[in-house]
């Protein structure tokens, strides 16, 4: 139990937008199967610091390793297919397609890879697929939803669809942008109790919350970034107690 | 046959298909029912569907789509110079040679999107045209264009000892290829080009391109580099662009460069989004209408029209014979941009929206219960 098994590791990052430094010195490690919050303000570098893993900014010095492997210089696509899998602040989803067809993609990415001129097959005869992607959107609750078109379902349905996208690649880490943002209480509670059910198979999680309740019931351990900086880190009772984190963050403005 | 297409595929394949295969009588009442302008209707209605399968799944517009049509007539017309006037053997080396050419256009547009690969295409496409024009006279012949002569070495019928007399048409084995059979022929292609971009939409590769014109970067963190999907796209339709090409050379052994200027590439633009982007059957439907249309226009001229309007006063005859003449003739590219501007503003989705628009409100007549909010994705 007391083996430590880094599996998402940021060194020495920084990342500076012209004059900004949005973020300065990250240090931060994941441990396999935990889930990892990072809180904070408004604007202190979170999403950006995600951004990074993903390959969607480069850094501007530091590297992020995952599993071994050196992701920094990566493209976002050869990112995903090592198993890093995101939900975004605001939904990225294919507002044109069926739901259905939104969660089978990522499946089809995931069994395919990056690239299968796959135009012989007919669609319909995915028959593995389209039973996996089913019973995802089941288990979050979407199932009656599957012929919609994406875009007009509404923000809470979104996220989860989004959820569901991440979910049936089986990511070895999941990065949670926000995910219950914009959701009414009870559609969050639903999305904890997913989340948790998650946790039970062992997949790692980093995941960015403003909401303190989702933190506390879902987190192994907690970041706390201020300004680019991670100012306290620990497990959710060290970081409730330190003063600094009550400063600048708990007690402060929010 | 459940997996290998749907109910609804089938019935629309085999409704398109009786729609063609019969189109010489049902277009006869229109006085459009001639080989000449028929064979035309499919050419263009092969080079929409291919230009589809790029624009309206993969949400990539190209303005130098006609390279890869002229591309296609050039390589054909040189088949049937250098190795026989078989038609056959010169539609699979024009597919191959556009498909080649699309290829290495495509992949060096493709570095960008958005408007600025639509410029590259346009780019490449002028520079296509001029390169026809100058350089490359050996391979195009200029101006006058590349034709077929007695004189050319014709390598596999000479090998068969075949000879001919008189001016060298093409031939589909053994029988010329002019009026009906000609139509007939391109038709046979139109059909077998609609059947493989129906099956390409309902692919997951097919899904894959509609999944990139819906949003790129979440199919870049979803695991798909998008590169070689919109490459394959490309090239794709640059072959379809090559067929039309090539069949256009088939039914005219004429190849003149005019063919790859831009006028040509924004025409099959106009053609898919007139008939409606992104479904099946509205770019062959745009490109009927628009070669109908100018052809009929076209052949307008003043005497026709004073004639058409000499029920109106003397004066005022005159007065509108001079503003309807602007819009035929040389000047029904005015009528051409007029419909466009129309269509673009009220019927966003085309004439296929059109379509959809009205059996949407036949539906909720004959059915009030039904709720109008049912929304599924177009069926097409
Ligand atoms: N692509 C970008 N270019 C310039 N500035 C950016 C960019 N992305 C984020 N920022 C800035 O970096 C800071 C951190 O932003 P962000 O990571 O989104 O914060 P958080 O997610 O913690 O609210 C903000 O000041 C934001 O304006
Ligand atoms: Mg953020």
């Amino acid at each position: 139990m007391e083996k430590s098994n880094v599996v998402l590791h940021v060194a020495d990052v920084h990342k500076r937008f012209g004059g900004l430094h949005a973020l300065a010195d990250i240090d931060l490690q994941v441990e396999e199967g935990k889930t990892h919050a990072i809180i904070g303000p408004n604007g202190a570098g979170k999403s950006t610091l995600l951004n990074v893993i993903i390959g969607k900014l480069a850094p501007t010095s530091g590297q992020v390793v995952f599993d071994g492997t050196v992701l920094t210089g990566r493209k976002p696509y050869q990112i995903n297919q090592l198993g890093i899998a995101r939900v975004f602040q605001t939904p990225e989803i294919f507002a044109d397609l069926s739901v259905l067809h939104n969660v089978m993609i990522p499946a089809l990415a995931k069994r395919d890879g990056m690239f299968k001129l796959n135009m012989l097959r007919s669609l319909d005869s995915e028959t593995g697929i389209r039973a996996e992607a089913e019973h995802m959107l089941e288990d979050v609750g979407m199932i009656t939803r599957r012929e919609m078109l994406a875009g007009s379902l509404s923000r809470g349905d979104k996220r989860r669809m989004e959820l569901a996208m991440c979910l049936i690649q089986h990511p070895r880490l999941l990065l949670l942008d926000e995910p219950t943002a914009g959701m009414s209480r009870h559609d969050t509670n639903t999305t904890i109790e997913l989340l948790k059910k998650i946790k039970s198979r062992g997949m790692t999680k980093v995941i960015i919350e403003h909401d303190m309740h989702v933190v506390f019931s879902l987190a192994d351990k907690i970041s706390v970034l201020a300004q680019g900086r991670i100012i306290a880190d620990g497990s959710p009772d060290e970081v409730r107690g330190n003063p600094k984190v009550q400063e600048a963050y708990l007690g402060g403005a929010h | 046959m459940t997996t290998f297409m749907s109910r609804n595929d089938l019935f629309l394949f085999l409704g398109f298909t009786v729609v063609v295969l019969a189109m010489p009588i049902w277009l006869a009442p229109f006085g459009a029912g001639y080989p000449d302008l028929l064979q035309r209707f499919m050419i263009f209605g092969i080079f929409a569907v291919g230009f589809n399968i790029l624009f309206g799944l993969t949400g990539y517009l190209s303005f130098g789509h006609a390279a890869f049509f002229g591309v296609g007539s050039y390589a054909a017309v040189w088949s049937f110079k250098l190795l026989t006037l078989d038609a056959i053997p010169a539609m699979i080396f024009a597919v191959l040679i556009s498909g080649l050419f699309a290829l290495i256009i495509g992949f060096l547009c493709l570095r960008r999107s958005g408007i600025y690969f639509s410029i590259l295409t346009l780019a490449f496409a002028q520079m296509s045209y001029n390169l026809a024009y100058s350089v490359l006279t050996p391979i195009t012949n200029g101006e006058t264009g590349l034709q077929l002569t007695l004189a050319d070495p014709r390598f596999l019928d000479a090998a068969m000892g075949q000879t001919f007399s008189g001016q060298p048409v093409p031939t589909l084995l053994g029988q010329q290829l002019g009026g009906y059979a000609g139509f007939y022929f391109c038709a046979g292609f139109l059909i077998l080009s609609f059947f493989i971009a129906q099956r390409i939409a309902g692919s997951p590769f097919g899904m894959m391109l509609k999944a990139i014109k819906s949003n790129q970067t979440r199919m870049q963190f979803t695991g798909f580099n998008t590169r070689p999907y919109a490459l394959s796209a490309f090239v794709i339709s640059g072959m379809y662009a090559g067929l039309a090409g090539a069949l256009l050379a088939v039914t005219d052994p004429l190849a003149g460069a005019e063919r790859m200027q831009w006028t040509a590439s924004g025409e099959v633009v106009l053609m898919t989004i007139l008939g409606g982007v992104g479904t099946l059957v509205g770019p062959v439907i745009g490109a009927w209408i628009i070669k109908y249309f100018e052809n009929i226009l076209s052949a307008l001229n003043d005497n026709i029209l004073a004639r058409f309007w000499s029920f109106l006063p003397e004066g005022v005859a005159d007065v509108v014979v001079k503003i309807t003449s602007k819009f035929v003739g040389d000047g029904w590219h005015l009528t051409l941009g007029l419909a466009f501007v129309i269509v673009v503003i009220f019927l966003p989705g085309g004439i296929m929206e059109g379509v959809r628009r009205i059996a949407a409100a036949f539906r909720r007549s004959g059915s009030s219960s039904a709720k109008p909010s049912a929304r599924t994705q177009p069926a097409e």
